[in-house]
């Protein structure tokens, strides 16, 4: 009888922890190809459409960075939050408030021709998201309430004021009474970078911010601090570390990083107010920030890839006539792979029979909680 | 007297969804097993069902289909976290989007379908008594159903040998393990135990209480019934007596909202949501009682040597 076993590694693998992302997304797109030749589609012109097709012109290209921007914002704030356990998950909802924040100033400010009303737009942007995202940091960090449940549930509430505001107090008098705003003026609308695309301006604060994460990450004391508290809630406290403080900067780096996003969206692609300002790029952003091993850098690409799957879904939508939400199978499926391909880090896989080689020291560690259990 | 036996019927109804995905997640929880993909399993569970029961004409088997694919997307998380030891939060977290897509991308076709549904028990004449007969045999019979299972979920923790051994895997696996109990096993049967509930809930919700589908018709009930079972503090009568609270909260949204009360719908729509937090964060506020009822290696992952 043959089993296969899984066996501690005394050190986690540097390299499978590099290798996992490829190799989930080589079973991505195996499994993808299998999924389309289930729904009796050519999988290999199912997956030229998916992958190739939306980025062989141009505007294609623009159009995959101008997806990848709001991912990258959400994943970089959150990020640090899950680095120290800060489990954010209602970064979609950070980012509706941003939206509101930001767009209301531009709704505030109709006839404004001032270069100051786009940066006040950010500023008020990501204020938008820090204060939704101090909710749950406060009510945990006062009331010991899991920031998770609170996080998502604030999703449907902003969501509910939103759709409130266009409905109501913010709907275009001459928008025959469908619930949207009124167009942003032009100060209140971000250049486009590259003609001939929707590229716009705003797409710059993206790589910055993964800049500035990479640097509070390696180089600042209170990265530091956060990566302390996530490896070791317990050591962290008696290093002297306040867990209360890396709460409140987990949540209030992934509520201002999702608030910018939610206003680059508004004063961007969108140019008002709808009662949807995103296609789920919050919660995609969670998968981001995971196949990018909560690395700055590896967010970059992650986030392109997963800006990829977007387009792939509304080019198979067009071209295959499959409904767009493919998308979110895919996104979902890449995270299961990848959390799959993860246990090479931690564990060698021994296929044979009979008594384990190795000590059971090694096997010993692992039942202590891996990263991110509590 | 009529209108309030009615309140308290449609309140039971709009608890039960709650009931059954809490019960199902307590029972997982009580093992050590954080799955927080409640919401996907739901959606999954809801849009397996209402497929099969447009399909085939009948509801019952919808309701068993929509239990199965709970069970099924459970097996997912349960392959990642318990064999291949993948951290459980962000595979709860996987689950709920994958189900969310999946649900939104198989029920596409059916979003405008009809069916017939499961009706309320309607027992000639028994039925038609005053006040007791529409409350005592005019439910639907899923709400029956969860609360057999509230019982059963009950009777099974508190006094059967399986149920201590169950518990005993989720406060001190290592011990478990140590006199004999297939700690690995009993996880697995908990978790697709809860996905099974979670598809049940998600079933009722497609086939029995509205009866249709729509994308994301489950509307974060599954993270509801996630901060209900904190909020019961892992014990399944609270769980009931929390599930009915939230379910009068949904319906009284829905009533004013009907019955023209001068609030914007939309602030009626967030109350169950703010409600839930304004109730997690009083129930939390004690560190202790968390401390003391939650199950100690909740969330933690066990690799038994060799």
């Amino acid at each position: 009888m043959i089993s296969i076993r899984l066996e501690a590694r005394p050190e986690p693998s540097r390299l499978a922890a590099y290798a996992s992302p490829v190799i989930a997304a080589v079973a991505m797109v195996i499994v993808g190809g299998a999924l389309f030749a289930s729904l009796g589609i050519d999988p290999r012109e199912a997956l030229y459409v998916f992958l190739v097709k939306p980025v062989a012109s141009r505007y294609g290209v623009g159009e995959l960075l101008l997806k990848a921007c709001p991912l990258m914002l959400c994943a970089v704030g959150l990020a640090a939050g899950y680095r120290a356990n800060v489990w954010n998950i209602g970064a979609e909802g950070q980012l509706t408030m941003g939206a509101i924040f930001g767009g209301g100033l531009a709704l505030a400010f109709p006839q404004s021709q001032s270069a100051w009303l786009l940066p006040a737009m950010i500023v008020a942007g990501a204020a938008g998201g820090m204060a939704w995202a101090a909710i749950p940091a406060w009510l945990r960090t006062r009331f010991n309430a899991n920031e998770i449940l609170v996080s998502l549930m604030l999703v449907y509430v902003a969501t509910q004021v939103l759709s409130l505001l266009v409905h109501g107090p913010w709907r275009d008098p001459e928008g025959f009474n469908f619930p949207q705003s009124r167009m942003f003026g032009a100060a209140a609308t971000l250049p486009i970078l590259v003609p001939g695309t929707r590229l716009h301006a705003g797409f710059l604060l993206a790589p910055a911010a993964v800049v500035a994460g990479w640097l509070f990450m390696r180089k600042s004391h209170a990265g530091f601090e956060m990566r302390v508290a996530g490896l070791s809630a317990d050591a962290a406290r008696y290093a002297g570390i306040s867990v209360p403080r890396t709460v409140w900067t987990g949540l209030l780096a992934g509520g201002g990083c999702a608030g910018v996003a939610g206003v680059l969206e508004a004063a961007g692609p969108i140019g008002q107010l709808l009662p949807s300002m995103s296609p789920g790029y919050g919660f995609a952003a969670i998968v981001v920030a995971f196949v990018g091993r909560l690395n700055p850098v590896g967010i970059l690409g992650a986030s392109l890839l997963m800006s990829l799957l977007y387009l792939g879904g509304e080019s198979a939508q067009i071209a295959l006539k499959l409904p767009s939400a493919v998308t979110g199978i895919f996104q979902g499926a890449f995270l299961f792979l990848l959390l799959a391909a993860d246990v090479f880090i931690r564990y060698r896989v021994r296929v044979g029979r009979g008594k384990p080689a190795a000590s059971s020291r090694a096997g010993r560690r692992v039942t202590r909680p891996a990263a991110g259990a509590d | 007297m009529e209108s309030l036996t009615e309140i308290i019927v449609l309140t039971l109804a709009a608890g039960t969804p709650l009931v059954l995905a809490a019960l199902g997640e307590l029972v997982t929880e009580k093992a050590g097993v954080l799955n927080l993909g409640v919401e996907g399993m739901m959606l999954v569970g809801a849009v397996v069902a209402f497929i099969v029961a447009a399909d085939t004409h009948g509801a019952w088997l919808g309701v068993a289909a929509g239990i199965a694919a709970g069970a099924a997307l459970s097996l997912v998380f349960a392959v990642l976290t318990l064999s291949l030891m993948a951290n459980q939060v962000a595979s709860g977290l996987a689950l709920a989007l994958f189900g969310v897509g999946l649900s939104a991308f198989v029920g596409k076709a059916y979003v405008n379908a009809v069916i017939a549904g499961i009706p309320p028990v309607a027992l000639p004449g028994v039925s038609d008594i005053p006040v007791i007969g529409r409350l005592v045999f005019g439910q639907n019979p899923l709400v029956y159903l969860s609360l057999l299972l509230f019982a059963g979920v009950h009777w099974f923790l508190h006094r059967t040998r399986a149920g201590l051994a169950l518990r005993a895997v989720g406060e001190a696996p290592d011990s478990a393990h140590a006199i004999g109990l297939p700690v690995v096993r009993i996880r697995y049967a908990a978790v697709l135990f809860g996905g099974a509930c979670a598809g049940l809930a998600g079933a009722f919700l497609a086939v029995a209480y509205t009866p249709m589908w729509a994308e994301g018709m489950s509307a974060g009930r599954g993270w509801i019934a996630l901060a209900l079972v904190v909020f019961a503090t892992w014990k399944p009568w609270r769980v009931l007596l929390g599930a009915y609270l939230f379910g009068g909260v949904t319906l009284a949204s829905f009533q004013a909202q009907a019955g023209g009360i001068a609030l914007p719908s939309q602030v009626l729509s967030m109350l169950p949501y703010i409600a839930t937090i304004v109730v997690l964060a009083l129930i939390s506020r004690d560190a202790g009682v968390i401390r003391r009822n939650a199950p100690a290696a909740l969330g933690r992952p066990f690799h038994p040597d060799a």
